[in-house]
């Protein structure tokens, strides 16, 4: 069932570029990125784009399809009708380097910024002890594949570069979010999620949840439970001791 | 000519895998500066797909595992022709590099006692597998990939620069390995987002590049699996062993066409999926190989039992090494019992409840639904063997993965050999990444202590040999389109190089390969050097045509069938082969396959086995010579 659709690829550099239309073959059962792969074998082989696994595993093929934030080998080209044109546009909230690749190098720098694991000292490797139901909610977490979809669609970054320097973005937020809950973890992530990394800049719009191609639930599970503690945190010392000793349930 | 970007360091690792990382953190570890190459974003790298676990004997689900057995089942798997010292390391050390990454922040599943879980597969005797869920890998290259930034955290607090000592170079290829006389030099490549030139002075390299898959039409590898390690290695005079052996894993999806070949974890079987032809029978039973009788269940009554009572029952032979599964799934198609697309079925929702199936196989529930709109909790999978895995790899020294011929050139990882054999079990290879990364990045670290003041040194002229070389395919006039050419070539190993061979179609093999180096010649990128992906395959293809050509020559020479090379015209297993390796080197420009004898396994560790066992693999005389080695 070889059908033909039709694209619109944005093609350029960081100095100029331009929405680009193609007519390409597509067949049964493929998703956007196969396409991609066939106009770079068959009409522009220098097409720039960035992939790795092509089974939604590695997070390296993000780019915004009709304008949604999206990762092109989970999409599939049945998702749309025969008649619709196909936009792909390099992320927007990074810099463009060319075509569909841009500069994410932002978010290896926040990365930096997040404190490492930090693992209690009188415990040798194999004395780790933890209940699978501790560990459950900072694994959530960890199914991240830094595909940074979720970075590219918050509003507080996406057409504001003046806001990068203090937000660490949602990425991050789950980060600190996954340390705190971690139950080995021995450092204060909840004041410097504010302090330092600008949780307080995010208003809950949920964007970033909606993106995530790991369905995981940035805001309600991760954000929303940080501003609470912040403030727990932030007007109560004695309360955050606490919280760290002995984990309460439910928050 | 185009500028060149400069560095030098003490160590440069090539690959951020399991491997390469764990590497780097010891050579960061013993205070040298060293740099990390890779061809994807930092946390990309193609471990990141591993799904179904890492394999070591902890015990912390049965206590009778230990290293003995893990030791026992490796060689089993690779039909004893594993080097038996990198098997014994690995089972040995394996559960002190997975306890190391929780101290890093890997949260593994847990068993009641709050120790990591582990989970059961092909091969493997006792439940062995710590895993997250399905995506162990990514828990893996995150875990590493922290533990690195954290190294730079406490590079930024002690020097004010957080890449004073340890440096990622991402979005980087390299194309040569450079040498002054016969010890390695540097690196040399070219920076994908610019397509500048880059050289790394460095006197110790240690490559972790990978795998081969994507020499094969069919593969569950991602793009960077173009044997270039291993090409890398040949082209600097070192030598390939055991490249034969490619491991098609029994169960890739088939449909729709676009995801062919992708993975479908071997947990699915390990955690109760069965496979079914098109008549509905567990064909399994009716491939049980000789040497593995005992060992597997005979009645679909019994295997059933030994999910939950695995200590009086046998485990089903969906659970057979992957060699075995691939065969028999290859031999029910080509006899006309495959399914609708030229698969079979693997069935998980006749024993598994739908939220028990989400929770212990979320990724390969999300992958079925959404690429080819199956819901596993319900409906049977169509799936059929896909090249995963290559045996064969860099020849190196076991004990500091040293890699043969070439000083300061080291190898861990896929893309060095001996350990696996003839057959990799699952799980196998995460643990191996991290033992060997380790061992490589020590073996670095000593071989540049001993260098002192006499560190090697790089010549302009071998700079412009390797830039003139890069460059090639920007300035050809010849025409030919990189991405037929790539095609083209992964039909040929496909049908000729593929899961089961003939002498006359390796034969055939070898001549188009022959064909396919004048096309390379001749292959021109339009376009400019900046992230120019057709430039970046011309460049990768001679890398695949290299090692294709390694296991083409050496898949002719091996006379008889074993784990990861079946000969149809030699279906047996021959005891006289066992004692040989096949290994690789380039001569004038030409791949040399020749014997080599196997290291003899020290006599304590064949008495780990039974007699009767040994008698399966070996020859007389040697059983007689360990007969009488036991007695004195
Ligand atoms: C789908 C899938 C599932 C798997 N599941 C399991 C499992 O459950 N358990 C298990 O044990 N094994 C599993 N494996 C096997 C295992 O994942 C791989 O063997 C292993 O990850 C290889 O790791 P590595 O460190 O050797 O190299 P890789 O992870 O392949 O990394 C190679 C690195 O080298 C870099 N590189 C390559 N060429 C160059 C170059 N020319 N210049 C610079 N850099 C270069 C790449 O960019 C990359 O960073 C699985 C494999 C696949 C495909
Ligand atoms: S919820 Fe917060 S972090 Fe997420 S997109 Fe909205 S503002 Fe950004
Ligand atoms: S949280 Fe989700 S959207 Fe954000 S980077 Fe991770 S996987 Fe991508
Ligand atoms: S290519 Fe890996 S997520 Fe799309």
């Amino acid at each position: 069932m070889t059908r033909t659709a039709k694209f619109r690829v944005w093609r350029g550099d960081a100095n100029d570029g331009a929405l680009k239309d193609y007519n390409i073959e597509v067949n049964e059962g493929e998703v956007v990125l196969d396409v991609i792969h066939r106009l770079q074998a068959t009409q522009t082989p220098d097409l720039a784009v960035r992939w790795n696994c092509k089974a939604g595993k590695c997070g390296s093929c993000s780019a915004e399809i009709n304008g949604r934030p999206r990762l092109m080998c989970m999409t599939r080209m049945n998702t749309f009708t025969d008649e619709e044109t196909i936009t792909v546009t390099p992320l927007r909230a990074f810099p463009v380097i060319r075509d569909l690749v841009t500069d994410v190098s932002f978010n290896y720098k926040k990365a930096l910024e997040v404190p490492a694991f930090s693992g209690p000292a009188n415990l040798k490797p194999g004395e780790y002890r933890m209940e699978q139901i501790d560990v459950e909610r900072s694994q959530e977490f960890r199914k991240c594949i830094e595909c940074f979809l979720c970075q590219d669609t918050c509003h507080v970054i996406r057409d504001h570069e003046e806001n990068k320097e203090a937000f660490a973005g949602p990425r991050f937020f789950i980060r600190l979010a996954e340390l705190d809950m971690h139950p080995l973890d021995t450092l204060d992530r909840k004041r410097a999620a504010q302090e330092k990394h600008g949780l307080g800049m995010c208003n809950i719009t949920k964007c970033c949840t909606e993106v995530c191609p790991e369905h995981i639930r940035i805001t309600d599970n991760a954000i929303i439970p940080m501003k609470e503690r912040v403030v727990d945190v932030k007007y109560d010392p004695a309360r955050w001791l606490g919280s760290k000793i002995r984990r309460r349930e439910g928050l | 000519m185009t500028a060149i970007e400069r560095h030098s360091f003490d160590v440069v690792v090539i690959g951020a895998g399991g491997a390469g990382l764990r590497a780097a953190v010891e050579a960061r570890a013993a205070g040298l500066r060293t740099a990390i190459i890779c061809k994807s974003l930092f946390g990309k790298a193609h471990t990141v797909m591993a799904e179904g676990g890492i394999a070591a004997a902890m015990g912390n689900v049965n206590s009778k595992d230990n290293w003995q057995v893990h030791f026992r089942d490796t060689m089993r798997g690779g039909k004893f022709l594993n080097n038996f010292r990198m098997a014994e390391l690995h089972a040995k050390e394996a559960p002190d590099r997975v306890w190391e990454l929780e101290t890093w922040g890997a949260l593994f599943d847990r068993t009641k006692e709050g120790k990591i879980s582990q989970r059961n597969f092909g091969g493997h005797e006792y439940p062995r597998l710590a895993h997250v869920g399905d995506r162990t890998g990514l828990e893996l290259i995150r875990t590493m990939q922290q533990a690195i930034v954290s190294l730079q955290q406490k590079d930024a607090a002690e020097f004010g620069d957080a890449e004073a000592r340890i440096k990622v170079f991402a979005e980087t290829t390299i194309t040569e390995i450079i040498k002054d006389g016969d010890r390695a030099a540097g690196a040399f490549g070219y920076v994908r987002e610019t397509g500048n030139l880059i050289l790394f002075e460095a006197p110790a390299i240690v490559i972790a590049a990978g795998g081969i898959g994507k020499s094969f039409k069919v593969t569950s590898n991602s793009w960077e699996g173009t044997g270039d390690g291993h090409a890398l290695a040949l082209k600097a005079g070192s030598k390939l062993v055991d490249m034969e052996f490619v491991q098609f894993h029994p169960t890739g999806m088939v449909w729709p066409p676009s995801v062919r070949g992708i993975l479908v974890t071997e947990s699915v079987r390990g955690d109760g999926g069965v496979l079914r032809n098109s008549e509905g029978r567990r064909f399994m039973f009716d491939y049980i190989p000789e040497v593995f009788k005992e060992k597997y269940a005979q009645s679909e009554e019994e295997g059933d039992r030994w999910y939950a009572d695995p200590d009086n029952n046998r485990r089903p032979p969906e659970l057979l090494p992957r060699d075995e599964v691939a065969r028999a799934i290859n031999s029910e198609v080509k006899a006309g019992r495959g399914s609708p697309h030229g698969g079979v079925f693997l069935d998980v929702s006749t024993r598994l409840a739908p939220d028990v199936i989400k929770k212990k196989l979320p990724s390969m529930w999300h992958q079925f639904k959404e690429l080819a709109d199956v819901d596993i909790t319900t409906q049977a999978m169509e799936v059929g063997p896909t090249c995963h895995y290559v045996m064969g790899g860099i020849l190196v020294d076991p004990d500091t993965g040293a890699a043969a011929g070439v000083p300061g050139l080291f190898a861990a990882g896929e893309s060095a050999g001996g350990m696996h054999g003839s057959n990799r079990l699952g799980g196998n290879s995460l643990s191996d990444l991290l033992v060997f990364g380790r061992r490589a990045g020590a073996g670095a670290v000593a071989y540049f202590q001993s260098l002192g003041g006499n560190v090697p040194k790089v010549t302009d002229a071998s700079i412009t040999t390797a830039s003139d070389h890069a460059l090639a395919p920007l300035r050809n006039p010849g025409g030919e389109n990189p991405y037929t050419i790539q095609a083209d070539l992964q039909q040929v190993t496909n049908d000729l190089v593929g899961i089961i061979r003939t002498k006359s179609e390796l034969e055939e093999s070898l001549g188009k390969l022959k064909g396919f180096r004048a096309r390379l010649a001749n292959i021109t990128c339009p376009g400019g050097s900046a992230f120019n992906s057709g430039w970046h395959l011309a460049l990768d293809l001679e890398n695949m045509l290299l090692v294709s050509d390694c296991i083409a020559h050496a898949a002719l020479i091996r006379e008889e069938s074993r784990g990861g090379h079946t000969r149809e015209d030699f279906p047996k297993m021959s005891a006289e082969w066992r004692k040989v390796n096949l290994v690789a080197h380039v001569e004038n420009g030409e791949v040399v396959v020749e014997k080599q004898a196997l290291p003899e396994m020290r006599e304590e560790l064949l008495n780990l086995f039974d007699v009767e066992e040994l008698a399966k693999y070996m020859t007389s005389e040697e059983l007689t010579r360990h007969s009488k080695g036991a007695n004195a």
